[in-house]
């Protein structure tokens, strides 16, 4: 499925027919079947599970479920680039909601013998909701400072311990967990060996536990995860013993991809509402548009808007090339996430008072910008991978 | 029945704030974002759950305009229309050229049924469908809200003033869609892959032997003048007494 390689020319700025449509139907989808709900969500902090799963049973229904993943396992076989232009659209809508237009974690791509038939075709058909735990209280950035962890014990595993911050994990029916291992020496000295785990809800000595209530995204909960002695049979392992970072390091780049979208998307709508605004509020006789102060910010967001717009997409685009990509991935993260942060803040500037109250949707969107430069790696964590592929080529 | 054609006109999206040109000469498009017009869409989605209860085998999409036309005619193929034919012209086509494209294609194609939009949301003429019936000698059935068909037979309510009107017509005809009549689907993604392998015609205007219609020349293109300012009355009074005032009462 090559919906983007429309054109002869290697370098095509306009979207090819297919994508195109793909835009328009998910724009659609999310403004006629995802809009009229978000006042309710925020009002209540959740999504009904009736509401999910009529939300999933419709994206289903047009076959944009698991649109990431292969067509060989019954997914829509996007590649990187269309999958990004998707996303875009979604997140202009709440996670609260657009989190039930299913897309399974890529990771799942991994599954092997019988766990294809129980956890990935499931996923892609809509029959088993995923999540995907790997932060801890004490290893958030430093994910190899895990301590949750799992000991080999005849042909099973053992896994104590505990993740938090798990998105969406209150709504999955089996959970991708990331737990030490045991350790090796380096020459950098000791190192954390990492495994990768399908765990079942409901599997003894495994907790889903209510997380904290954030400050962004309400009604998309996270969780906590407890393991209390909880066995685990060595087929329930997802990819080699100790070789969960590398899976977790290429699949990671899709989530960063994700937020990085999402956010374009999310500012797009928040300068839909800013612009018409600029033309109908009218101050000293005249729309605050006239006034310099305020069309400059308008001058600025979109102009930060089509960078990480271009950003984003040329690194999906280097991801289906296979071209080294893991600074431009960090990059388009970065300054999507950021751009975001200035985008919200300056629109509900815009909006005045008036921005602050809940009975517009401003305040919500800057709220919900906050953890853009968290999650998934946080801008800090991105700088340090941007400017380490700058520096490293030099150092050695 | 064996074929329905479908108009499928590309317009200003309907979202967008439509601006004349400085010059006077026509409606911006550029970098505008460009539809299906409405009317039509619903159209399309009629003739395709016609075609899927089994009462037609063929369902072929036409639009009338130049080259980029051929981006509404693939989400028509998306939808799941079977064919497409773009009659291809640089000129403004009115409505009399429009009716003589679509009898040409009629003339070609002997469809059992030709549905379009009740008018395109560009210049609002709704006068396309009853040309065409004229031309063709057919009925028509104009504003439907619901479609029946039996047989050779049409059932068709219309939107009128007085409320809805049930009419009978003979097929072929030529039906005109109103808002109420359906919602069209969303394209499914497997289906906008498949659509790029349908096949698509290109025909020129200037090939199919019509008379291009001249009895209407577009002058110039000019805004709306903004609407006056109003003023608040205290009571009915007032209302009566500002009525007088300007001799409208």
């Amino acid at each position: 499925m090559l919906a983007s390689d429309n054109g002869q020319s290697t370098m095509n700025f306009a979207l090819s027919d297919e994508q195109q449509m793909i835009v328009d139907t998910v724009r659609s989808f999310v403004e006629n079947e995802l809009y009229p709900h978000e006042a309710e969500v925020e009002r209540t902090g959740k999504v009904s599970p009736e509401l999910g799963q009529s939300i999933a049973a419709k994206c289903k229904e047009i076959g944009f479920f698991a649109a990431n993943m292969p067509e060989e396992f019954g997914g829509g076989g996007l590649n990187h680039l269309d999958f990004t232009l998707l996303e875009r659209e979604l997140g202009r809508a709440s996670m609260a909601l657009s989190v039930y237009f299913g897309r399974p974690s890529g990771i799942l791509v991994a599954c092997e013998g019988e766990q294809r038939e129980r956890y990935l075709l499931p996923a892609i058909a809509g029959e088993k909701f995923d999540a995907l735990a790997m932060s801890e209280p004490d290893a958030g950035s430093d994910v190899r400072g895990m301590k949750c962890n799992a000991r080999e014990d005849g042909s099973d595993w053992v896994v104590n311990g505990s993740k938090h911050f798990i998105s969406h994990a209150d709504i999955a029916d089996f959970v991708i967990v990331f737990v030490a291992t045991g350790e090796e020496e380096t020459s950098r000295g000791p190192k954390k060996k990492i495994s990768c785990f399908l765990v079942d809800r409901g599997t003894p000595g495994f907790e889903i536990r209510t997380g904290y209530e954030s400050v962004s995204h309400r009604g998309y909960h996270n969780s906590i995860l407890n393991f209390d002695n909880c066995r685990l049979p060595g087929t329930q392992m997802l990819g080699e013993p100790h070789r969960g970072f590398e899976l977790a390091n290429r699949w990671l780049r899709a989530t960063r991809l994700t937020v990085a979208t999402m956010s374009v998307g999310r500012a797009r709508r928040v300068l839909d509402l800013a612009v018409p605004y600029c033309v109908e509020r009218k101050q000293f006789g005249q729309s605050i548009g006239k006034f310099q102060g305020i069309s400059f910010k308008l001058a600025d967001m979109i102009t930060e808007i089509d960078a990480a717009d271009w950003l984003t997409l040329s690194a999906a685009w280097r991801v289906d090339r296979d071209l080294p990509c893991n600074r431009e991935i960090a990059s388009a993260k970065l300054y999507a996430t950021e751009m975001l942060a200035r985008v919200t803040d300056e629109a509900l500037q815009i909006f005045g008072g008036m921005g602050l109250m809940s009975d517009l949707p401003l305040e919500r969107f800057w709220r919900d910008a906050r953890v853009e430069r968290i999650w998934d790696g946080t801008s800090e964590i991105q700088r340090h991978i941007i400017s380490r592929e700058l520096l490293r080529p030099l150092e050695s | 029945m064996d074929k329905i054609l479908v108009g499928l006109k590309r317009v200003v999206d309907y979202n967008v704030r439509v601006r004349v040109k400085s010059d006077g000469s026509g409606v911006e498009t550029d970098g505008v974002k460009m539809s299906i017009n409405p009317f039509d869409e619903i159209a399309l989605e009629e003739a395709l759950r016609i075609k899927e209860r089994g009462d037609a085998n063929e369902v072929i999409v036409v639009s009338i305009g130049n080259n980029d036309a051929q981006q509404q005619l693939r989400t028509g193929l998306a939808m799941g229309a079977d064919r497409a034919i773009l009659v291809e012209t640089a000129n403004h086509v009115d409505s009399l050229t429009g009716a003589r494209v679509f009898k040409a294609l009629i003339d070609r194609e002997n469809p059992d049924l030709v549905i379009l939009g009740k008018q395109a949301i560009d210049d609002d003429n709704s006068q396309t469908g009853q040309m065409l019936a004229a031309l063709w000698n057919r009925p028509q059935a104009t504003f439907a809200s619901n479609l029946s068909i039996v047989g050779q037979k049409a059932t068709v309510t219309r939107e009128v003033d007085v409320g809805l009107e049930i009419v009978e017509v003979d097929l072929p005809a030529v039906i005109t869609v109103d808002l109420r009549m359906n919602e069209p689907r969303y394209v499914k993604l497997p289906d906008i892959m498949k659509a790029k392998k349908k096949p698509l015609d290109q025909v020129l205007l200037g090939d199919l032997n019509i008379e291009e219609a001249t009895g209407i020349k577009q002058v110039v293109f000019e805004p709306p003048s903004e609407r006056q300012k109003g003023a608040m009355v205290d009571d009915v009074a007032g209302l009566v007494a500002a009525l007088k005032d300007k001799g409208l009462i």
